[in-house]
């Protein structure tokens, strides 16, 4: 027994001993790499090219909606070359593949910036992917360009946020809710970051504006078995279903959900995570007449996004989709070639501080970077899926939101971290 | 009572799905005593199967119906193989078995992923098998009945092959006592490869179902391989009738303890219920009675 409590103690010691080490290692890595050069980040743009890296899940449940997202950047990055690239400097994308795992997000992040040397990373789909990628690109100063709507909540110095915060997509999503008169919610998301969090910024907006969440379910990340939260969400009494759910999980679940007699007519599905590739994949037969929240369709109106869809078309082939994260992953790279272009340089801490007010006239319609929170200003929307798989627009902000990933501006959200 | 019906039908549903696929684990785990890891990528390839043929036939109603035979074969041929080339090798080392399968269930996967690329894919049930049928406020959907029937075809095709062919008989007196067997003049290595043949080929029938309710993926058969093996584990290695019950028993009590709580605090329950069984009974609901001397 006492033997027991002797060892027990000894592990104690030696585990708060490596705890120490540890801080002390890493201390030692920050003021290292805070001398060695001014940005810290060890880019490499010395030749006539330089390097990008592009991290996306292009394997695993994931890569679904992935690969578009690459085929996006990949299009972009050829576009600006073809146009003389950025500061007379070709562009080199170097591609590596997250697999849907996030310490792999983490460790091929690493890579990137380390092996590859890249002047900057876009990138990244699940939130786990990025809280996992997050103090890699902090620890190294090394930029990511994210190109995914996401819970808000989060501000990192190196990260920038390309698509849309919480009162970009998820607030108007459920403005347009109650305004239909759909006050009953039932939530159905994937049980990881992304969705936890936004559901309960959907709870603190339902308490304060006369909706009830009358259930809220998860399911993990991948399941493909949906029977019995189909089941209850019929039961609930909901007039409406929101949908948080990621990746091919959608696939499974709106299969059960017309399986099980449930219809767009009958008991809507508002999803902030499928957009027209998606609903190609899972098949419109099982969507159609389904809601969704987005900053940009496919049929979204305009010159830059005609000239968009027909190039992306031509890379990718006739029949592909264009949807909202491949839009922002697109424009990503286009603003990050206005940022450095504005700073004159490749340096992250300069082409940081001359990020603000940076616009770009993008397929969505203007954008606007914001210094202050390194989010950009952009158009709510939402549609309604077609029978072409398609997704028509039935509502608009009308002008550019400003982001506000803390959710500051609204008196609901004071209690949420 | 709407509620209770409606989730002893998912129940079953479930417990149809895990049928299908411990079935043919019963027969190469259970009365083989190999541990296939690779029996999940097995139910792979039935399922890509079932993609392959929906991409050359345009009707998914007839697609399917050909997958089903298609699918065994192809995944049972896989299977007869994997049992040519490796396990036979490691008949006296059973532990071994599982590393090698795992290895070669790696294999298949990147295999899958160089051919049908990284991406998920999906096949569209015929319209037959979207929709669903209402019998006293119970909402049964189609695909699912489709599940429950067609496990039960196998089972009994199952039953009436090891009870009522020779095959049959061989198998039973191999896994018996292989001893005993081969001096009684029963060719044992072809016994062991046609019993991994019918396994497989069933694994490839679960990738079939499989289409009918989630994506088509390189990793799906991992999804369901532990499930598979709590269920034979759990029947009792070696008995068929076993592994029915505990497959439907599982099946209900994960829906209805999902109906109640949370997804993952039903996954929780149901294996802290499944480690408590089998401190209870580590030999399984059901065991075989044999005369070997092993």
């Amino acid at each position: 027994m006492s033997g027991l409590s002797i060892s027990r103690r000894g592990l104690l010691t030696g585990v708060s001993a490596l705890g120490a080490s540890a801080a002390l290692s890493a201390c030692g890595a920050k003021t290292g790499s805070d001398t060695s050069s001014g940005s810290g980040a060890k880019a490499d743009t010395s030749g006539d090219t330089v390097k990008v890296g592009l991290l996306n899940s292009l394997s695993g449940t994931m890569a679904i909606s992935e690969v578009t997202v690459h085929n996006a950047l990949l299009l972009a990055v050829k576009e600006i070359n073809a146009a003389g690239g950025v500061l007379g400097k070709k562009l080199k994308p170097i591609s590596q593949d997250g697999a849907s795992d996030w310490p792999t997000f983490a460790e091929k992040a690493q890579t990137l910036i380390t092996d590859d040397k890249v002047v900057a990373t876009f990138g990244c789909w699940t939130s786990a992917s990025r809280k996992a990628v997050k103090p890699v690109f902090e620890r190294n100063k090394s930029l990511l360009f994210y190109p995914v709507q996401y819970e808000g909540l989060e501000q990192s110095p190196y990260i920038f946020y390309i698509g849309a915060t919480t009162n970009q997509q998820i607030v108007p999503a459920l403005d347009y809710l109650r305004k239909q008169g759909l006050t009953k919610l039932y939530l159905v998301g994937s049980d990881y970051v992304f969705p936890r969090t936004a559901n309960k910024e959907i709870r603190a907006y339902a308490k304060a504006n006369g909706m009830e969440v009358v259930g809220e379910d998860y399911a993990p990340l991948g399941s493909t078995e949906f029977s019995t939260i189909v089941n209850k969400v019929k039961d609930a009494g909901a007039d409406a279903v929101f949908n948080t759910l990621n990746g091919d999980s959608n696939v499974a679940f709106f299969k059960e959900y017309k399986s099980a007699g449930l219809t767009a007519k009958s008991l809507p599905v508002l999803s902030v995570s499928i957009a027209e590739e998606e609903v190609k994949s899972i098949g419109t037969q099982y969507l159609e007449g389904q809601l969704t929240a987005w900053n940009y369709y496919q049929t979204t109106p305009g010159a830059a996004n005609e000239k968009f869809v027909k190039a992306y078309q031509a890379a990718y082939g006739k029949d592909k989709p264009t949807s909202d994260p491949m839009e922002a992953a697109y424009i990503s790279v286009y603003l990050w070639k206005e940022m450095v272009e504005k700073a004159g340089s490749f340096d992250v801490a300069k082409v940081k501080a001359a990020s603000g007010g940076v616009t770009f006239d993008a397929p969505e319609g203007k954008v606007t970077v914001d210094g202050a929170t390194q989010h950009v200003y952009k158009t709510a929307r939402i549609g309604k899926i077609g029978s072409d798989g398609l997704i028509e627009e039935v509502w608009n902000s009308g002008k550019p939101i400003k982001p506000d990933p803390y959710l500051k501006g609204y008196s609901w959200a004071s209690g949420l971290s | 009572m709407t509620v209770i019906l409606n989730q002893s039908f998912t129940g079953i549903s479930i417990g149809a799905v895990l049928l299908l696929i411990a079935l043919g684990l019963t027969l190469t785990f259970g009365q083989m005593g190999v541990i296939n890891m690779a029996h999940g990528e097995f139910i792979m390839a039935g399922a890509y199967t079932t993609y392959v043929l929906q991409k050359s036939v345009s009707s998914a109603g007839v697609s399917l119906l050909v997958a089903l035979p298609l699918a065994f074969l192809v995944a049972g041929a896989m299977g007869a193989l994997l049992e040519w080339l490796l396990i036979r090798r490691l008949y006296t080392r059973p532990l071994d078995t599982l590393l090698v399968t795992w290895g070669v269930s790696l294999m298949l996967q990147q295999l899958a992923r160089d051919i049908f690329g990284a991406p998920n894919v999906q096949t569209h049930a015929p319209d037959l098998l979207t929709g669903n049928i209402s019998v006293a406020g119970v909402t049964l959907a189609n695909n699912r009945l489709f599940i429950l029937v067609l496990a039960l075809l196998c089972v009994l095709a199952l039953t009436l092959i090891l009870r009522r062919t020779p095959l049959g008989r061989r198998v039973r007196a191999v896994v018996q006592n292989r001893d005993l067997a081969e001096v009684s003049g029963i060719a044992t290595e072809r016994v062991d490869r046609t019993t991994f043949f019918i396994g497989s080929g069933l694994a490839g029938v679960a990738g079939v179902a499989l289409t009918l309710v989630g994506p088509i993926g390189p990793t799906m058969g991992t999804n369901y391989i532990v499930d598979a093996f709590l269920v034979v584990v759990v029947g009792g290695i070696a008995q068929l009738k076993g592994s029915v019950i505990t497959a439907f028993a599982l099946g209900v009590l994960q829906s209805v303890l999902e109906y109640s709580t949370t997804v993952s605090v039903a996954k929780v329950i149901v294996l802290v219920a499944i480690v408590a069984f089998l401190q209870w009974r580590p030999q399984g609901l059901y065991t075989l009675r044999t005369r070997s001397l092993a």
